[in-house]
């Protein structure tokens, strides 16, 4: 009796193994940088878990359609310090996890990507706005769901022009990430036909951005900034180091409007917005995050999204069968912006419309109407493939 | 008070007696003479359509004879999905951010009571004899399952991420349900409410509709832009529909609604921001025709007789009737703010 139950018990057993043997284990990693950046605004400060609440999001999404397909996905997330070698916690992440989503500064992630590449760990870069990674120093094993630099100033620029905001003041940080981004509006502002009447850099001089009585001397020192400018339409900032931009508003010599890195900001994503059934995504991220979804959190969740919609089309949690089929013709995502996004092949960036908000509402989304491109409209926004200087290794 | 005449009541009052001589008698008099004449004079079929109007949080009434708004009736907020009871007594509406489905009486036009649904429901279906019905409730990743004649909730159905598009079987026995961010087809057994079968398709699927014949079940996918044609019994996709209109980018062709001739000959699909109707031959697959109508067109509705289709058309506000048999737009009418579903009283 007992050796009969014995047997039983062990049948039952074998069952329940092979049932979850059947079952495709897909392991996602996630690899940020600790610690958040200090902005000016108070409630613009990042949480902790900036991006790889987006990415838990879309594991529980994957997870859904995975239990139709016996597919799993996993995530397992590491941090590293600002200074610290971001290679032995990427390779001891990427023993678990063919793929990797990274938040890491453009150095961190070549060193990660060539570390990484001959193991085929696809990388899918969240973070990084920078233009070299798709352009001199792309790589063929980092996808990139981030938008560019350049993408978010042309949807801006797009914007103004369509506005007829067509003569800009540019005011731009004395730090390197803002004079990039300043190449970037400058370039917008040539190929859609603005004019620069003038730029002004604003000296970081160091000091605290919160003080107990800090208002009424920017008060006074905004104003004297921005006065004896030539005629504008607007004032631009590039400022991604948060020293000055979000004091400008109202506080210009002219009652100008202000857009770039305050007032009119070209983002990937926004807590506003609601249009393509996004209310859904946005209520699914609430529910299971209690805050509201950001930029950031959004090129996580859509890159990990990626990799879910790869799995199911080809019914395999195989990295190299994933990343062809990723980097093929017949790959495209949804991500609640109203068209399918898909990759341009000859730099693995994600091609996608850009939101234009102003903290509280989604005022308009790029490409604007009649933009046009013999591809895709999605291609007026940065830098198109006769330009591309990305030699894919 | 409804303001459409209505054809079968026989209840037109007569006038007060001893009031005829008055100038007021007169003229009620006259008026009823006018509208008995009115009346006489109309073509056998007008039917009324009924609009859910997705921004004004409205229900736009339709007379199809004079291709008019007769009326317009308030309702919750956000209302999408719309659908008549069986009995054509009431028309469904499903209002999604205030979590229920509103009954309006097809008497009064007026709401008279609601029904409970699972969070922000969107689409829903019923089965043939009208008894229980299917939402789609986008929030919450589930099929609430309602008894019509109770008005009470009888369970949920879990299914994938953002369901949407609702149908049944034309045998009743399978209900399909659609997916939006999973991008499949949930086959589901309304005996046992369980999944039996899921059939990906094209990303982001919106709407499904089964042949009269329930030989095929057809799929349109949003973001995809192809129409899935799936076999019902193997549960596989057989055939796909694909849209192509010169000088429009493949973005902007995006298949939503899906309404089939009773022949199952010919499909109509709905292409949302191209702007346009595809007329399907569902013997080739193949695109006959496009008709352009308003813009982002979403949803339609035949007239019982068929003779003219009714698209809603999200962006220019409006509805376009046309003619089936002649394949033309024949008419467009103003209605609420971001129309959305429709459906006509039997």
């Amino acid at each position: 009796m007992i050796r009969w139950l014995v047997g039983l018990i062990g049948l039952a057993l074998a069952t329940t193994q092979a049932l979850a043997a059947d079952s495709i284990e897909i392991g996602v990693g996630y690899l940020g940088v600790a610690g958040t950046r200090s902005t000016l605004s108070l409630v613009e400060q990042p949480a902790q878990n900036d991006g790889v609440a987006g990415a838990k999001l879309a594991i529980e999404d994957n997870n859904t359609t995975g239990k139709f397909l016996n597919q799993h996905f996993t995530l397992e997330e590491h941090r590293i310090k600002e200074d610290e070698d971001p290679v032995p916690t990427a390779t001891a992440l990427a023993e678990k996890n063919d793929f990797i989503i990274t938040d890491l500064p453009a150095d961190a992630l070549l060193k990660v990507s060539d570390a990484l590449r001959d193991r085929g760990t696809l990388l899918f870069n969240a973070g990084a706005i920078d233009e070299r990674l798709r352009e001199a120093d792309c790589r063929a094993n980092v996808i990139h769901s981030a938008p560019t630099r350049s993408m978010l100033a042309d949807a801006l620029g797009q914007y103004l022009v369509w506005k007829k905001w067509s003569r800009w003041l540019l005011v731009v940080g004395s730090h390197d990430q803002d004079k990039l981004y300043a190449d970037a509006l400058r370039r917008a502002a040539t190929r859609f036909g603005a004019k620069i009447v003038q730029e002004r850099t604003f000296e970081d001089t160091g000091g605290a951005r919160r003080t107990d009585s800090g208002l009424t001397l920017i008060q006074r020192q905004i104003p004297v900034f921005t006065q004896q400018a030539p005629a504008y339409d607007v004032l631009v900032a590039a400022d991604e180091s948060e020293v000055f931009a979000d004091y400008l508003p109202y506080r210009t010599w002219d009652a100008r409007p202000v857009a770039g890195s305050a007032g009119l900001e070209p983002r990937s994503w926004d807590a506003a917005q609601d249009q393509w059934g996004a209310t859904q995504m946005q209520n699914r991220f609430m529910k299971l995050n209690s805050r509201r979804m950001t930029a950031l959190d959004m090129q996580a969740w859509t890159a990990v999204r990626m990799i879910g919609e790869a799995t199911s089309r080809t019914n395999s949690g195989d990295v190299k069968k994933v990343t062809d089929f990723i980097k093929g013709p017949d790959f495209s995502v949804a991500a609640f912006k109203g068209t399918r996004l898909t990759l341009r092949d000859w730099n693995l960036q994600l091609r996608q419309p850009i939101l234009l908000v102003d903290g509280r509402m989604v005022v308009s989304v790029s490409p604007q109407e009649g933009f046009l491109h013999q591809v895709s409209e999605l291609d007026t926004l940065g830098y198109d493939r006769p330009e591309s200087k990305c030699k894919l290794k | 008070m409804s303001s459409i005449p209505r054809y079968n009541d026989a209840a037109l009052p007569p006038p007060p007696a001893g009031e005829v001589r008055t100038a007021r008698g007169q003229m009620s008099r006259m008026l009823l003479a006018t509208v008995l004449v009115a009346l006489t004079a109309r073509p056998a079929h007008a039917f009324i359509a009924y609009v859910s109007n997705e921004k004004s949080n409205t229900v736009s009434v339709i007379d199809t004879d004079s291709w008019t708004v007769a009326k317009t009736i308030k309702v919750g907020q956000r209302p999408r999905g719309i659908e008549f009871t069986r009995d054509g007594k009431f028309v469904m509406v499903a209002i999604g951010d205030d979590d229920t489905i509103q009954m309006i009486d097809a008497k009064t036009q007026a709401v008279v009571d609601t029904l409970p649904s699972g969070p922000d429901p969107e689409l829903f279906t019923q089965d043939a004899a009208g008894r229980t019905l299917y939402v789609a409730n986008e929030n919450d990743n589930t099929v609430t399952v309602i008894d019509l004649e109770k008005r009470a909730r009888l369970g949920d159905i879990q299914v994938g991420v953002e369901p949407e598009g609702m149908t049944i079987s034309p045998d009743g026995k399978t209900l399909i349900n659609t997916s939006e961010t999973t991008n499949m087809a949930h086959f589901i057994d309304t005996a046992s409410r369980k999944i039996v079968a899921n059939v990906l398709v094209d990303a982001r699927p919106r709407f499904a509709e089964f042949k009269h014949d329930a030989s095929e079940l057809w799929v349109s996918s949003e973001i995809g832009g192809t129409v899935s044609v799936i076999d019902p019994n193997k549960h596989a996709v057989i055939g796909k529909v694909n849209f192509e209109i010169p000088g429009l980018r493949k973005e902007a062709i995006q298949p939503v609604g899906i309404g089939m001739t009773k022949d199952d000959k010919t499909a109509f699909v709905a292409l949302g921001p191209a702007n346009r109707i595809a007329v399907v031959d569902t013997a080739t697959r193949k695109v006959t025709k496009y008709l352009l109508v308003g813009q982002r067109v979403w949803h339609m509705a035949f007239t019982p007789d068929e003779k003219y289709l009714l698209t809603t058309n999200g962006v220019s506000n409006d509805v376009s009737v046309i003619d089936v048999a002649a394949q033309k737009v024949i008419k467009t009418i103003q209605v609420g703010e971001l129309p959305w579903g429709i459906t006509i009283a039997p």
